[in-house]
């Protein structure tokens, strides 16, 4: 269920619109283990027959987001590029976005694609990704961190264009409130919206509107 | 006083990407040749007057080669160049100088970092310094190249280019020593504080080379010299899975 859907602009929040005809570029964000990589292999699946999209990971320690995805065949391998962030996830994505862009400018001269996702390492949740790199960011947490997690805010599930509270099947499991967690992150976000979904059980469909919304604002 | 706006060059903070290379410690670390502060200090012993000194040399010589400034060391921010009938405008020939510094890194895997860091370094300065003389460069020049420009293009002398390619190379192996390591960051600041003075006399050398160099517009004047083994590791940590740093 995507919350808000109805009060969303899709044409955009805050800040500077993607230029037409160019890639647009989202960032996906959360802590280690949210489930970043198994939405970025769920959005290429639906995607990658409709539109052209590449990939950027940012692993931490080994390039197996990298080799996970290219394992799948959710693109072709040489569509998905691994970046080494030198033990400092955040500051690939937010500090001093070198690595990250270079990685985005190659693809982009070599495929010309529609969509590129970039997912970062996986760090605290205040690591977001600078408007410098990408266009619209998805953070994403799940209902194991703790159902506190939107509660307490913080620039990602405050600020980011799409909050993902993924691992819904497990919430029971866990004793998450999902109830609780869409209605606090509701209060914090502004009218921006937030999808609850269980990317590795169930079709995300609001999540695959969204970005494509996001596309199409630069076709 | 050096130029104000050179501090900017030394801030590990300016957005050039170096955050995510360390200077070939890691992979002497991973294989336990580095362990503690001291050995931190031996590895720039060995690297920062070999591949240090030729990197330092060249973005000197870069500096130098646009500098105009003669004795008065106030004068002149980077030299003009006579514009084309297209309206760029000529700058030095930077072939050579690019092909003298590939000839003095012997190791592939170390020549693309370099031009790694020059393309990212080289974005940065056209930002902050959109009057600098990259006319020519490329897109993926070295990255010495780069830093003698911005070295210019901020105001600062060959001997300011070499003393930073030194800081650069002795802050980019000290972090990354901190962060691999565990290693205490007080310790590591004062590795990065001897070894700056320690290697001083390298800055020196390396100033008086490049600007020689750039003087005789002779990129053969340039000087040789690196250690083989962190050479070796390069390539062996460009190989490698589940690295941290990009080199
Ligand atoms: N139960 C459940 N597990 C999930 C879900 N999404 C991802 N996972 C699992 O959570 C683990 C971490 O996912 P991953 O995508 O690698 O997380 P990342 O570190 O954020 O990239 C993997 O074992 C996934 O299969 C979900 O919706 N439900
Ligand atoms: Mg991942």
């Amino acid at each position: 269920m995507l919350h808000r859907l109805d009060e969303l602009d899709l044409s955009g929040g805050a800040h500077d619109h993607p230029k037409p005809g160019r890639a647009v570029r989202i960032g996906i964000g959360g802590p280690v283990g949210c489930g970043k990589t198994a939405l970025v292999a769920a959005l290429c699946r639906v995607l990658r027959d409709e539109l052209s999209v590449a990939v950027v990971t940012n692993d931490i320690y080994t390039t197996e987001d990298a080799d996970f995805l290219r394992r799948e065949a959710v693109l072709d391998a040489e569509r998905i590029v691994a970046v080494r962030t030198g033990c400092c996830p955040h500051t690939a994505i937010r500090d001093d976005v070198t690595a990250n862009l270079d990685a985005v400018e190659d693809l982009v001269e070599r495929f010309d694609p529609d969509l590129v996702l970039v997912e970062s390492g996986g760090d605290n949740l205040t690591a977001t990704f600078s408007y410098g790199l990408i266009d619209r960011q998805i953070f994403v947490i799940d209902t194991a961190g703790g159902d506190d997690v939107p509660r307490k805010g913080g620039p990602g599930v405050a600020g980011a264009d799409l909050l993902v509270i993924n691992k819904v099947d497990l919430g029971p499991l866990v004793g998450a409130d999902t109830d609780r967690m869409a209605a606090d992150a509701a209060r914090v976000r502004d009218g921006k919206p937030t999808a609850l979904v269980s990317v590795r059980t169930a079709p995300i469909p609001e999540i695959v509107d969204w970005v494509r919304a996001q596309v199409r604002v630069t076709a | 006083m050096p130029a104000p706006e050179l501090w900017l060059l030394a801030d590990s903070r300016l957005p050039t990407g170096g955050h995510a290379h360390s200077g070939g410690i890691e992979s002497a670390v991973r294989r336990g040749l580095v362990r503690a502060p001291d050995d931190v200090a031996a590895w720039l012993s060995g690297r920062v007057p070999t591949a240090g000194l030729v990197t330092a040399a060249a973005a000197a010589a870069a500096c130098a080669l646009l500098d105009s400034r003669g004795d008065d060391p106030s004068a002149l921010v980077a030299r003009e160049f006579p514009s084309r009938g297209d309206g760029t405008t000529t700058g030095p020939d930077w072939e050579p100088w690019d092909a003298a510094i590939s000839a003095r890194t012997p190791v592939a895997a170390l020549r693309e970092v370099s031009r790694q860091q020059g393309r990212a370094m080289l974005r940065t300065v056209r930002a902050a310094w959109p009057h600098a003389a990259v006319t020519g460069l490329g897109t993926r020049p070295h990255q010495a190249l780069v830093l003698g420009v911005a070295t210019a293009a901020a105001g600062g002398t060959p001997t300011d280019a070499a003393g930073l390619a030194v800081h650069h190379l002795v802050g980019q192996v000290c972090s990354a020593a901190v962060r691999l390591l565990g290693l205490d960051p007080l310790a590591l600041a004062g590795v990065h504080a001897r070894a700056l003075t320690a290697h001083g006399p390298v800055v020196g050398k390396a100033a008086d080379a490049g600007t020689t160099a750039a003087g005789a517009a002779e990129a053969d004047l340039l000087p040789t010299a690196t250690t083989p083994l962190p050479e070796v590791l390069a390539v062996l940590h460009a190989r490698s899975e589940g690295a941290l740093f990009a080199s």
